[in-house]
């Protein structure tokens, strides 16, 4: 692999070492920054914007003074890379890797790519969770390089994903088909957002969509949670979901049955 | 088929009313055994020493009051009520006189002794004065030595006033052939020495020695098998008139004979392991590989159709009920050291057999069960994990792991395996290791490893530098010259020269820790031997002489270092900020440090400075008044007359301490300089020898140790707190390793585990959600083999949410069976120090799952 690959530069805005809940084993997890949707139950609000921000957040030495952070770096495909690989042996034994996240990778293709492919030759595990909001010339040119794509799928019906995301679902829904036809492996992942598609019935179709459509074996449901808040308020935004209860034990568990009476094997939680 | 027969069988009944039993008062001292050996050892005045602890192990056994408590299949106490504990005033006994009205009160381990236990106790130490261990000891030492002991460098406090234990005995062969056997073969042994042998008198003495011992065990063991006998008559109940009668047959049985049932070997086990710490005070008597010499008699049961796992699983259980009912009560200051009344008896499973095949079997799962039934601190259990570890094994080891109750304990043959060989053991005797104690490696019924030979401080030597060898800060800061005059720190040029005045300040103390441990060493041979332990650990009984003389193959002392995070850090910040970016000078470094970086010091560390001070001025007749006193404890509180300006200047210091790479991160240049800072301990230790013929080897771990001397000592250059407690083991320092749990590992793998071959010890700390499901047993097993396949040496866990600790902090009546770890053990948590208690709650929390 040529230098090139390694001088590729993109803009994320963290990294976190072993995590478990985004694909198979101990991964590295990589935050691109930039989002072509607005989700507003987003628990990353500063994954959004490709401009790099200022967020107040508390100073970890002591809590309760606020400091200024930065969100955002521009950074090397070779730079990132020096990191991940410090945990391989923990993906050699779990069988993890490197998920890209964001914001949204696909809004970064070439870096996207450059990263994947510097993963690959490196012998890591890629996988990629994405909303699939894109052409699809830009998701076939990852395809070959993902091991696994955790895809959102928030709504079957295009003017409440367009309401609550600020875009209508069909360019996602047929791009799942397409990745679906080319046999790429891929879990559907559903935050489950009150007063959005917390009920059987919507979940129902996305667990139909995912298990007859696209003819997965696999999806997560994530119940909707608040910790974003504080991330809104050091940015000086508005909360977009005002004071909603999470979704408790016993209605996950409920939706859960719903998406697995439609054949498909359905985890709460990644 | 699966290879393993793995149960997740149900505790009974009866194994949780043995737990209740244990807890339903406080633990005891009695009188017992320091009277009896008070009288044996008046009758055999001027006898060879050897026999007179014969003797007195003897008249111990024949006359100690013997128990059978309710419903018990394994039998044999050392104490009347449970958890209770003898004393042993041959070690050393003026500490406990002086704590006979404040052991009942203090802070850690806290005893009740009654008032006729207290005057038994006054008439027998009449005898022991000038004859016990820690008074000859201390005659050996050399002046330097006493100095650098008195001004906290180090402690030898374990071996000083106590027995030696650290040993793991040859079990199997007792089981095998019982002491009729090992009788047998001292006889045998003792007809080759024909008279004119130049040892004739001493040889023959100690097989004497051996034979009297064992047949004291084996008188012992036929008292219980009458009290069992006559307790079968009384009874009512059918079931346990039938279990008293079987109890009966098997003490009559065992360990005189080998044991020919499972039921008969755990019996027999028993006793070897109580009356081991009958014999002496020492701890850390460890079973070791228990589901190796035991696995034969629980197959052939099996096989033939006399036990169910079931039966077997609730013997196992008994046996770790009363692992738990020993007790040791310890000087105060020991106490907070060893907290948590442990004992440190360290059961292992898994790992490899001697020729190299995985040794997993059915019992090192049922030992994990037995845990998990239990959920006591005693054993001290560990796992053996290798290449070839079946993975199940270590699934249901993280079945345990997430409990919380911080066993097991995780040990790695990939490093410990060689590290062995590079001591000079064999290859076989190197796979067959079991861990002593908390972390210390060694092959079981061949070693004498003296592990816990002394806490050594790195942190001093540091303070030391700071004032070219002059005692001025910490606890018993009097200015006087403890240590080499190194050259004056402001005046040094380069890095180098500083890090040389720390290597000189630690070799030098280093020497003074041999001179100190090789004297309680000597006192330990000439004062104590121990007939019965030796017997059973080879070569002693070839050698003709105790383990204390040098009867084992191997030899070794293994001293502990402690505070490597801490010197890395500080070190780092020297070289960085001083010599390399000359942010600061020296001199600044120095003012900020013994400034305590501008922070006052807490109410009760002001208190014990002022005492040590007003302590030393009556010492040297000044004269004392209010004022003094007062003028004293206000400079000690709040640093003198420091203004606003220049504690905001040492905080500044802090800042920029702060904010510099620290160890426990996973950087490389950090870590490989954490690397050689421990080699400023490990490796002068290597040359030196003690008076059994073996060689010093280094630990680096802490027991609880990290947090009461953190108390002694002074701020550090790596923005610690003055009195604050030390990081522990080679773990990162508390909330200083931020990047998650793989790269500590990362970083603690960089050390060099090998060299450190008496254990190291890595703490992690997580939240229980870490461990949910399948998918975070699978991470967390893969987090431990990736840390092992990089070198590391041990890991532990402790996996208790923050909140819990602080609630039972506040609600200590609503925990009494909450168990976490400490260092190398676990320990209920409401009976540790409220300091000990801090320290594990601050220790970093990896939740990131």
């Amino acid at each position: 692999m040529g230098n090139e690959t390694y001088s590729v530069r993109g803009r994320i805005f963290d990294i976190q070492k072993f995590s478990v809940h985004d694909g198979p084993g101990i991964r590295t997890i990589v935050f691109l920054k930039g989002c072509v949707l607005r989700c507003r139950w987003c628990c990353n609000p500063e994954s959004q914007a490709w401009d790099i921000e200022s967020m107040l957040q508390p100073d970890p030495s002591s809590p309760d003074r606020k400091i200024r952070k930065t969100i955002g770096c521009d950074t090397t495909v070779g730079e990132i890379l020096q990191t991940v690989l410090q945990d391989k042996p923990y993906y050699r034994r779990s069988g993890g890797g490197v998920t890209l996240s964001g914001g949204e990778s696909l809004c970064q293709p070439a870096f996207a790519r450059a990263l994947l492919t510097a993963c690959r030759e490196n012998g890591v595990n890629t996988a990629m969770e994405t909303t699939l909001c894109a052409e699809w010339e830009t998701v076939e040119s990852l395809l070959s390089l993902v091991d696994t794509f955790l895809v959102d799928i928030k709504h079957m019906d295009s003017e409440k994903h367009r309401t609550f995301t600020t875009q209508p679902n069909e360019t996602i829904l047929a791009n799942a088909r397409a990745l679906a036809a080319r046999g790429a492996h891929m879990i559907v992942r559903v935050p489950v957002i009150p007063t959005f598609n917390d009920t059987p019935a919507e979940l129902h179709a996305i667990a139909s969509f995912a298990y007859e459509e696209l003819g997965l074996e696999e999806m997560h449901i994530l119940p909707y949670h608040k910790l974003g808040y504080d991330k809104y308020v050091g940015l000086g935004r508005e909360y977009p979901m005002g004071d909603l209860p999470s979704p408790d034990k016993a209605r996950m568990e409920l939706l859960r049955n719903v998406c697995a009476s439609t054949g498909i094997t359905c985890h709460i939680g990644g | 088929m699966p290879k393993y027969n793995v149960i997740d069988m149900e505790r009974t009944d009866r194994i949780g009313r043995l737990i209740d039993a244990l807890f339903d008062h406080m633990p005891e001292i009695e009188a017992d055994r320091a009277v009896l050996l008070t009288e044996s050892y008046q009758q055999t005045e001027g006898e060879p020493i050897i026999t007179r602890r014969a003797k007195a192990f003897a008249h111990i056994c024949k006359n100690i009051p013997i128990t059978i408590r309710d419903e018990e299949l394994i039998v044999g106490s050392a104490t009347r009520t449970a958890r209770g504990c003898q004393v042993f005033p041959e070690y050393s006994f003026d500490w406990l006189e002086a704590e006979f009205d404040t052991v009942e009160t203090r802070s850690a381990d806290p005893f009740h002794i009654s008032e006729e236990t207290k005057e038994k106790l006054r008439q027998t130490y009449k005898y022991w004065h000038g004859k016990t261990t820690s008074e000859l000891a201390t005659s050996y030492m050399a002046e330097e030595t006493l100095q650098a002991m008195k001004h906290n460098i180090f402690t030898p406090g374990n071996y000083f006033y106590n027995g030696i234990g650290h040993v793991t005995v040859d079990y199997g062969k007792v089981l095998a052939i019982g002491y009729r056997g090992i009788i047998e073969e001292a006889l045998a042994e003792r007809a080759k020495y024909s008279f004119e042998h130049p040892e004739y008198g001493w040889r023959t003495h100690f097989l004497d020695a051996v034979i009297l011992s064992c047949e004291a065990a084996i008188t012992y063991a036929k008292r219980y098998a009458a009290l069992a006998m006559e307790l079968s008559g009384k009874t009512t109940d059918a079931d346990r008139k039938r279990e008293l009668l079987q109890i009966a047959s098997n003490c009559t049985r065992v360990p005189e004979y080998g044991a020919r049932t499972f039921w008969e070997a755990c019996q027999s086990f028993w006793f070897i392991q109580m009356l081991l710490q009958v014999e002496s005070s020492g701890h850390s008597i460890s079973p070791g590989r228990f589901d190796q010499y035991m696995y034969p008699y629980y197959k052939a049961d099996l096989e033939g159709g006399r036990i169910s796992p079931a039966a077997a699983q609730e013997l196992m259980d008994c046996i770790w009920v009363k692992l738990n009912d020993f007790n040791k009560v310890r000087d105060a200051a020991s106490a907070e050291g060893f907290a948590g009344y442990s004992l440190f008896q360290n059961l292992i499973a898994g790992g490899q057999t001697p020729d190299g095949r995985d040794a997993t079997n059915d019992l090192s799962f049922m030992c994990i069960q037995a845990t998990k039934h239990v959920l006591l601190p005693m054993p001290s259990f560990s796992v053996r994990v290798w290449n070839g570890s079946p993975h199940e094994f270590l699934i249901k080891a993280a079945e345990l792991t997430r409990t919380g109750v911080g066993l097991p304990a995780y040990y790695n043959d990939e490093v410990i395996i060689p590290a062995l060989l590079n001591r000079g053991l064999t290859m076989e005797d190197a796979r067959n290791y079991n861990i002593i104690g908390c972390v210390e490696p060694q092959a079981p019924g061949k070693t004498d490893g003296w592990h816990d030979a002394a806490f050594f401080n790195m942190c001093r030597p540091l303070e030391l530098v700071m004032n070219s060898g002059a005692d001025k800060s910490g606890t018993e800061a009097d200015g006087a010259q403890i240590g080499p005059r190194t050259p004056d720190v402001t005046r040094m040029k380069t890095f180098d020269e500083f890090f040389d005045a720390y290597r000189t300040q630690t070799s030098y103390m280093l020497k003074l820790l041999v001179n100190a441990d090789n004297a309680i060493d000597m006192a330990h041979a000439e004062r104590c031997p121990l007939p019965f332990q030796s017997c059973m650990v080879e070569d002693c009984i070839g050698r003709g002489k105790s383990l204390q003389n040098g009867g084992a193959i191997y030899n070794f002392t293994g001293p502990q270092g402690f505070g490597i995070a801490n010197m890395t850090d500080a070190l780092w910040a020297i070289k960085t900020l001083v010599f390399e970016q000359k942010a600061i000078t020296m001199a600044e470094l120095k003012e900020a440090v013994d400034h305590n970086f501008g922070e006052d010091a807490s109410d009760a560390m002001a208190e014990v400075l002022t005492t040590a001070e007003i302590r030393r001025m009556a010492e040297s007749q000044k004269s004392i008044s209010d004022s003094v006193i007062r003028e004293t404890w206000r400079r000690h509180k709040s640093q003198g007359n420091t203004s606003e300006f220049q504690r905001a200047r040492y905080r500044r210091i802090r800042a920029m301490i702060d904010a510099l790479p620290k160890y426990g991160n996973d950087i490389d240049e950090v870590d490989c300089f954490a690397r050689e800072v421990a080699y400023t301990y490990s490796r002068p230790l290597e040359s030196f020898r003690n008076p059994r013929g073996g060689q010093y080897q280094a630990g680096l771990y802490p027991v609880s140790a990290n947090v009461p001397l953190g108390a002694q000592t002074g701020a550090t250059a790596d923005g610690r707190l003055a009195f604050t407690p030390i990081a522990d083991g080679v773990s990162p320092s508390a909330g200083k390793d931020t990047n998650g749990p793989t790269a500590s590992c990362n970083s603690v793998s960089r050390l060099d585990h090998s060299i450190a071959s008496n254990g190291t010890l890595f703490n992690m700390k997580f939240h229980p959600s870490a461990l949910e499901g399948t998918a975070g047993l699978e991470s967390f097993v893969a987090l431990i083999r990736g840390y092992f396949d990089q070198k590391g040496s041990h890991v532990q866990f402790n996996v208790v949410s923050r909140d819990t600790l602080l609630d039972a902090q506040k609600h200590p009546e609503k925990y009494k069976s909450l168990v976490v770890r400490v260092a190398g053990y676990s320990a209920l948590f409401t009976t540790l120090s409220k300091s000990l208690q801090d320290d594990i709650i601050n220790r970093t929390e990896q939740a990131k799952f």
